[in-house]
């Protein structure tokens, strides 16, 4: 039980190191920094996964480790991408006003200046005035707090509330997703200020980079990220390796019981669900500056439960089985949609995958909740011999999918 | 503007003789007016066409009528090989012919002929100018439609027609309608002021939306302003107070607006004064760069204004002093006040009762809402509320519902019948689908309630894209009954769709349908029995297997002829599931759990709740979705277990 | 980690080997529209649309000597992933001109990347104006060429003195309606006379809504609706306003973005006399409409219906062909100077013309539905040249797009100067 954090973690020494592999790979294969292998557009599909990656984890966090389905994370990713986004609009439109209005024969006003940024940004939706909360769009720290903080009490507010009244199980799921969804109606609104269904764009004009080429900057947001997934495995990884972990992991088996034991049930959830809230905001705010446009379609609860979906196909309760699962589903998404994958002629009926990648993904969610509860992480367990004892149809607790033999024995 | 139009061609009518479009003494022939304007009847503009119609009109010539008529339902052509005016009628292949004075000319194919079609305003005017003709006409449908379309243009000068035919009408319900639309073209437009009082008394107490129509233009009201001292001509409703009825900026436009004032002097006009201004970088004595503020600004315009190099711009406190000096007051567009007040009171007096019926109307709206709500979520509150199963493709197989009618619909033409085939079928394939889903997926995952909503999730977005790939993404038509259509109408205010009734009364028949299924039958009994105890139920001979597969086909077929009942109010497209499965979740959850009157209290609240703030901002349908959602959210934190609660074993966990 | 890897190379390779495939001696050309998706109803038509009319040129010989050849991608109705496909296109596929896109936020997604990487982009639907890209050209109808024709028709024709606008909640009925509530102010209509409502996307509960317009009729003035309702909302609407009795002769409603296809989805015998505005109907009456109808329905099938925006296009092709020729090479630079001025047919018989502002000269048409779900055309305008930043807004007045001339598609008339070159997305 006294072993160091990397003895009880071995898989964190080899996540970052395929990791570094991965990204160095990349650099080299790219077109800035190296033998331009790979296009500018596939580098930033990689970076964006990378993020996806990073949401995975905090996902994985909360229900694979504490057994709570949260559906509504991907709310907190796309709030971080907009807190981020604010800024980038903001500093690239002030830069274009001020060149604009130096040229007139008076020195612009403060004021003018203002009016003028809220023109440009707002004209669009057929507004003229910033709204309130754009307080801080003008400072690039201000806003990155508010990346953490926004989503961050957020979650604890709501998170407070829910674990306050019990509501556990598939309640908080349906809450959660109602949280997402009454969050998406609200951005989708001109009158919430942040320009309704067009939402922000041009995000990857990074204000003072103009004259920096896409190629490259793609590439320092891969850094970026990989930097971040790296820096968030490994804390997730101690979180949930000491005592902490332990005590969560007990409140996915059983609340009821940890709750007697005497611990604060509500508090550690409370505190995962912030926590991982704010890792996947911080994922947001480095996607969507690679995306280049984020709207409320990105907060719609389809997108929280695709989330769910990619740590349980890459495995529950094990990390890199939540980076797998995020990384390969939404790879093969991108290729089966992207027209590239081969159409198979039956004869009769051509499968054309743009039609029925959908159905394909649908039904392999079935296929791995029913028949291979561990997702892909389980083919690990197979290569290191682990096997599920026979317990005649008792669970050893309510989450068959998730890592708990190895647990169990420690 | 348009009784203005109607009354220009009404006015031209009956100077007709003397007008200026017939100079020659005697009248010209229908087909020679047709002819001599030729350009306007071939593109004709509600604007101009007006003397045209009332020299057709007033001609005389009783083909004027024909022609007149059949240009307005599409019966006049002109045929392309000689360029004349043609009187046609459609046939299979093409049109029947006959020449403006009536006689044969003929057929011709479709591609010969220019079919005019005049807009729906050049139509109005024709029907207006039809109207003198049709009120004592033998059909009473063209007395009608003639009735119909003073109604729609009120004009002063369709008064004399219209009581000059109440006497010789026969039918009482035209009768009963001339003599409403005489009183309230009288209260409108009759030269006497005393003949007017009584035709607004008479409606005291009536809610007709066109006796509002008609009585609100006498009240309209515009805001004047006039120093003070002066008088101000006209029937003045009422003064306004700068500051507290208008704001000071208000009063000073309307001021400026009515040259009492000069403008105020914007922002960008002392820019742009200032601008002009500049010598050797400085603006009176300030440095340009130093003009970055407003304040700065405005002292380098005072300085300017001191220099005497720019006109002298009214200050704040200027301002208040001009306004200070005038009076304003809004008055009445209708010049008699006896008429107004008479008018007000009448408008005063339903004010109450008017307020009432549009929550009447509201409440119907609600309960429609509800309604619709409450049959989405039924199906739901039977898997999910009596079996714990979360069911994610619960939508899906609304969708199949509303696609079963549409295919339906494609096999028999007959709507009714159709409808009659559709709702068991529609019943029996989704309770099919749910009965195949329960036993492949959802039996082995009783005990991961939170997997089944993983796997039931991928069969949702499965079923979704299915349906894209076999009935495209296009919305499809699934039409009601002919006697569907419409609305049941209490009164101008108070209506609901008869499709919404039916849909009421659908949920009201299945409300009781689960009440006796559960209460009265054998299967209730043990549905209970297996929910609140599996293995106790099975010791007793009870196959929870069956029992489980029989609950959640019921519940899926339900949500089939739910999904019929959603596509003919509404749409049928592959998202229809979409859009109700959080709402109906939630439906189920506020209302508690497992308590089918729970749900039903649900449905109402969330209903009433959406409405409410609709009324609340009616300018932003999104924002009452927002904020029905969040109330929920708030309303589970305190109540958890929702409205009506499970209490004791029962509850369970 | 193997399968992650693994769907990484396999992904690389993929995107490489699209380049393998590319030829030299072909002129690319980029469709961009969604194939998947809640959008892949509206795009999938304009795709075939446009594989059809590069078949056509081809066996007419090709452009330049050159044989055309179409890069389909699909944005799958995913805004960020049309900006990755334009890239894609751009750099990887290395296509000469774009053409795609629905909705304003797909063209704003693009923006940058085109503008960035200097490409060329065919926008063939209708928008809200207030933009002018020197790298897009815009072949829908900007506001001047739909809105306010339509709103006066309203005004002059039917006598409409209260206006009800109804819209679904995004940026071009939230633009058009700021719009139209300033031209209707500036034609006397006050503020307290227009009523507005914007509901979400697919909406379906419509009584209430439909019962305040109704409501407005108490102050005795004639209502009208116009209505920037988007796709299967429109069906509830329509349902609703039939049920209410309401006809086109009592509260007439004008739509924008209600043709042929929206019409196909409900029964529209009781909408007989609402009326749309686009610049071509189906029924549009002239040799050229007929001929191309025939080839269009032998391409893709019997039953399918040709609407505005696929007219857009073909005008957009045909003038992007000229330019090439004009200017023998399909360098953007070269290609966008010598699209100005060039003049194609389009199909309901009148000229389009390219106008320096990106935009084009075209007929309004306003159409009323009919039975059959099919528009009579009651109303043709002449061409009326588009405009890029509306005459009806304050801050829009002043701004001006010229390309040829001045090299700026935001240049202030009032101060002389081009407020910016790149747009703002």
């Amino acid at each position: 039980m006294t072993r160091t954090y990397l003895a009880r973690n071995p898989s964190v020494l080899w996540f970052l190191l395929i990791l570094s592999l991965f990204t160095l790979g990349v650099t080299v294969l790219s077109e800035a920094y190296g033998v331009a292998f790979l296009s500018t557009s596939f580098i930033k599909t990689l970076g964006k996964t990378l993020c996806l990656c990073l949401a995975a984890l905090a996902m994985d966090l909360i229900w694979g480790y504490a057994g709570i389905l949260s559906l509504g994370h991907m709310a907190f990713f796309a709030l971080g991408g907009y807190m981020i986004g604010m800024w980038l609009m903001y500093a690239r439109t002030e830069g274009i006003v001020i060149t604009a209005l130096s040229n007139e024969a008076l020195p612009a006003t403060a004021q003018e200046i203002q009016n003028g940024i809220a023109g440009q940004i707002f004209g669009v939706v057929g507004a003229s005035e910033l709204p309130s909360v754009w307080l801080f769009a003008h400072s690039l720290p201000l806003q990155l707090m508010l990346v953490v903080l926004v989503p961050g009490i957020l979650a604890l507010i709501f998170g407070w509330l829910a674990f306050r009244s019990r509501v556990t199980g598939v309640y908080l799921s349906i809450l959660t997703q109602a949280m997402t969804l009454a969050l998406a109606l609200y951005l989708f609104q001109n009158d919430s200020g942040l320009r309704g269904n067009n939402g922000l764009s041009g995000l990857q004009n990074i204000p003072g980079l103009a004259d920096v080429s896409q190629d490259r900057i793609s590439v320092w947001f891969l850094w970026a990220s990989a930097f971040a997934l790296g820096l968030g495995y490994l804390l997730v990884a101690w979180v949930v390796s000491g005592k902490f972990g332990s005590v969560i992991r007990a409140i996915r088996d059983d609340e009821a019981r940890v709750r007697f034991l005497g611990y604060s049930v509500e508090g550690y959830k409370l505190f995962v669900f912030t926590l991982t809230a704010i890792i996947a905001a911080i994922a947001g705010a480095l996607y969507y500056p690679q995306a280049g446009i984020i709207n409320p379609a990105e907060l719609a609860p389809i997108a929280s439960i695709y989330l769910a979906v990619w740590v349980a196909i890459g495995g529950r309760g094990r990390l890199y089985g939540a980076v797998i699962g995020a990384a390969a589903v939404s790879l093969l998404s991108s290729w089966f949609t992207g027209g590239r994958a081969p159409s198979i002629n039956l004869g009769f009926y051509t499968i054309n995958w743009v039609d029925w990648w959908l159905i394909l993904l649908g039904l392999s969610f079935v296929g791995v909740t029913l028949f291979a509860p561990k997702g892909i992480g389980g083919l690990f367990d197979l290569l290191q011999g682990l096997r599920s004892p026979d317990r005649k149809g008792a669970a050893l607790g309510p989450d068959d999918g998730s890592l708990m033999e190895k647990e169990a024995k420690e | 503007m348009r009784a203005a139009l109607a009354a220009i061609v009404l006015a031209l009518l009956s100077l007709m003789p003397l007008a200026a479009l017939a100079q020659t003494s005697p009248p010209l022939s229908a087909v020679q007016i047709v002819e001599d304007n030729r350009a306007q009847i071939e593109k004709p503009s509600r604007q101009t066409i007006g003397p045209v119609i009332a020299g057709l009109a007033g001609s005389g010539d009783p083909q004027a009528l024909v022609i007149l008529s059949a240009w307005a339902n599409r019966g006049l052509g002109v045929r392309k090989s000689d360029g004349a005016f043609v009187l046609i009628s459609e046939t299979a292949d093409g049109y029947v012919l006959r020449a403006l004075d009536g006689s044969d000319a003929g057929t011709a194919a479709r591609a010969d002929i220019t079919e005019l079609r005049p807009n729906a305003g050049v139509r109005g005017v024709i029907a207006t100018a039809l109207v003198q003709f049709n009120l004592s006409d033998p059909d009473p449908a063209r007395r009608a439609d003639a009735l119909t379309t003073i109604a729609r243009d009120p004009a002063p000068e369709l008064l004399d027609p219209l009581r000059a035919s109440i006497d010789a009408e026969t039918d009482p319900v035209l009768r009963a309608r001339k003599d409403r639309l005489n009183r309230l073209l009288t209260l409108r437009f009759d030269p006497d002021s005393a003949t007017r009082i009584a035709a607004v008394e008479s409606f005291s107490g009536d809610l007709g939306l066109d006796l509002r129509g008609a009585l609100n233009p006498l009240l309209a009201t515009t805001r004047r302003a006039a120093p003070l001292g002066t008088a101000i001509d006209g029937n003045i409703a009422r003064d306004l107070k700068p500051g507290s009825d208008l704001t000071e900026v208000e009063a000073y436009d309307l001021l400026v607006a009515a040259n009492l004032a000069p403008a105020r002097l914007t922002p960008a006009e002392l820019k742009s004064a200032l601008a002009a201004n500049i010598t050797d970088g400085a603006v009176a004595g300030i440095p340009l760069a130093d003009l970055n503020t407003q304040a700065a600004r405005n002292r380098a315009y005072t300085a300017l204004e001191v220099a005497g190099t720019v006109p002298v711009a009214a200050t704040d406190e200027e301002v208040t002093q001009i306004v200070a000096g005038h009076r304003f007051v809004l008055t009445y567009s209708e010049p008699d006040t006896a008429v107004t007040t008479a008018a007000q009171a009448v408008l005063t007096g339903i004010e109450v009762k008017l307020g009432a019926m549009q929550m009447a109307d509201l409440a119907l709206d609600a309960l429609s809402l509800a309604s619709i709500y409450f049959l989405a979520a039924i199906g739901l509150a039977i898997t999910f509320g009596v079996m714990r199963v979360i069911n994610m493709a619960h939508g899906e197989f609304i969708m199949m519902g509303a696609y079963t009618g549409y295919v339906v619909q494609l096999f028999i033409p007959n709507y009714t019948l159709s409808l009659i085939v559709a709702l068991p079928l529609a019943f029996l394939v989704t309770f099919a689908a749910g009965v195949a889903m329960e036993r492949l997926v959802i039996r082995h995952l009783y005990k991961r309630p939170l997997e089944t909503l993983l796997a039931t999730f991928g069969i949702s977005i499965a079923l979704q894209q299915l349906a894209k790939n076999i009935f495209g993404t296009q919305a499809r038509p699934l039409t009601s009954p002919a006697w569907l259509d419409g609305a049941l109408t209490f009164n101008d205010i108070v209506s609901i769709s008869y499709i919404r009734v039916a849909i009421f009364v659908l949920a009201l028949v299945f409300l009781m349908f689960f009440l006796w299924l559960m209460k009265r039958t054998r299967l209730g009994l043990e549905v209970r029995a297996v929910t609140q105890n599996p293995s106790m139920a099975a010791s007793m001979g009870i196959n929870p297997d069956r029992i489980n597969m029989l609950t959640f086909g019921l519940g899926s077929g339900i949500a089939g002829i739910a999904g019929i009942a959603i596509g003919l109010f509404a749409k049928v497209t592959s998202e229809l599931g979409n859009d109700y499965i959080v709402q109906s979740f939630m439906t189920v959850v506020v209302g508690g759990v497992g308590n089918i009157w729970g749900t039903l209290a649900g449905a109402l609240m969330i209903g009433t709740l959406q409405k409410g703030i609709e009324w609340f901002n009616p300018s932003n349908t999104l924002a009452a979705q927002t904020y029905m959602i969040l109330f929920i959210i708030l309303f589970i934190q305190f109540r958890p277990r929702g409205i009506i609660a499970l209490k004791g074993r029962a509850a369970g966990d | 980690m193997s399968n992650f890897k693994g769907a990484l190379l396999a992904s690389a390779i993929a995107m490489t080997a699209g380049q393998a495939f590319a030829q030299d001696d072909t002129i690319k050309i980029g469709v961009l529209h969604s194939l998947s998706g809640s959008m892949a109803i509206s795009e999938t038509t304009l795709k075939d649309v446009m594989l059809m009319l590069i078949e056509e040129q081809n066996a007419k010989g090709g452009v330049l000597g050159k044989q055309l050849e179409a890069v389909v991608v699909d944005p799958a109705s995913d805004w960020p992933l049309f900006a990755e496909k334009a890239r894609e296109l751009m750099t990887v596929s290395n296509v000469d001109v774009m053409f795609g896109c629905w909705t304003s936020v797909s063209r704003k997604s693009v923006l940058p990347v085109i503008e960035e990487l200097n490409g060329l982009l065919f926008y063939p639907v209708q928008y809200e104006g207030e933009e002018s890209s020197k790298n897009v050209f815009y072949t829908g109808a900007a506001p001047n060429q739909q809105a306010i024709p339509a709103t006066d028709y309203f005004l002059e024709e039917l006598g409409v003195e209260k206006f009800a606008l109804l819209g679904t909640d995004y940026v071009y009925p939230r633009t058009t309606n700021n719009i139209l509530d300033s031209y209707l102010k500036s034609k006397g209509i006050a503020e307290s006379d227009i009523f507005v409502n914007y509901t979400p996307f697919g909406h379906s509960d419509w009584s209430k809504i439909v019962a305040d317009v109704v409501a407005l009729g108490a102050d005795g003035k004639k209502v009208g609706v116009i209505s920037t309702i988007n796709g299967d909302a429109n069906i509830g609407f329509y349902k609703e306003l039939a049920a209410a009795g309401i006809s086109a002769d009592d509260i007439p409603v004008v739509a924008f973005s209600v043709g042929e296809e929206e019409l196909s989805g409900l029964d529209t015998s009781n909408l007989v006399g609402h009326l749309a505005a686009w610049n071509y109907f189906q029924t549009a009456e002239s040799e050229l409409n007929d001929e191309f109808i025939a080839k269009w329905k032998a391409f893709a099938g019997e039953n399918r219906v040709f609407n505005d925006p696929m007219e857009a296009h073909v005008i957009g092709f045909n003038m992007w062909v000229q330019a090439v020729e004009a200017a023998g090479t399909t360098d953007v630079d070269a290609v966008r100077s010598a699209m100005y001025g060039l003049e194609t047919p389009n199909l309901t018989g009148g000229i389009a013309k390219m106008l320096p502002n990106h935009h084009l000269t075209k007929p309004v048409l306003i159409g009323e539905i009919r039975a059959d779900g099919q528009f009579d055309i009651i109303s043709a305008t002449d061409p009326v040249p588009g405009d890029a930043w509306t005459d009806f807004l304050p801050e829009s007045a002043v701004l001006e797009a010229d390309w040829a001339e001045l090299g700026c598609g935001m240049y202030n008339t009032e101060t002389k100067t081009c407020v910016q070159i790149k747009s703002n997305y």
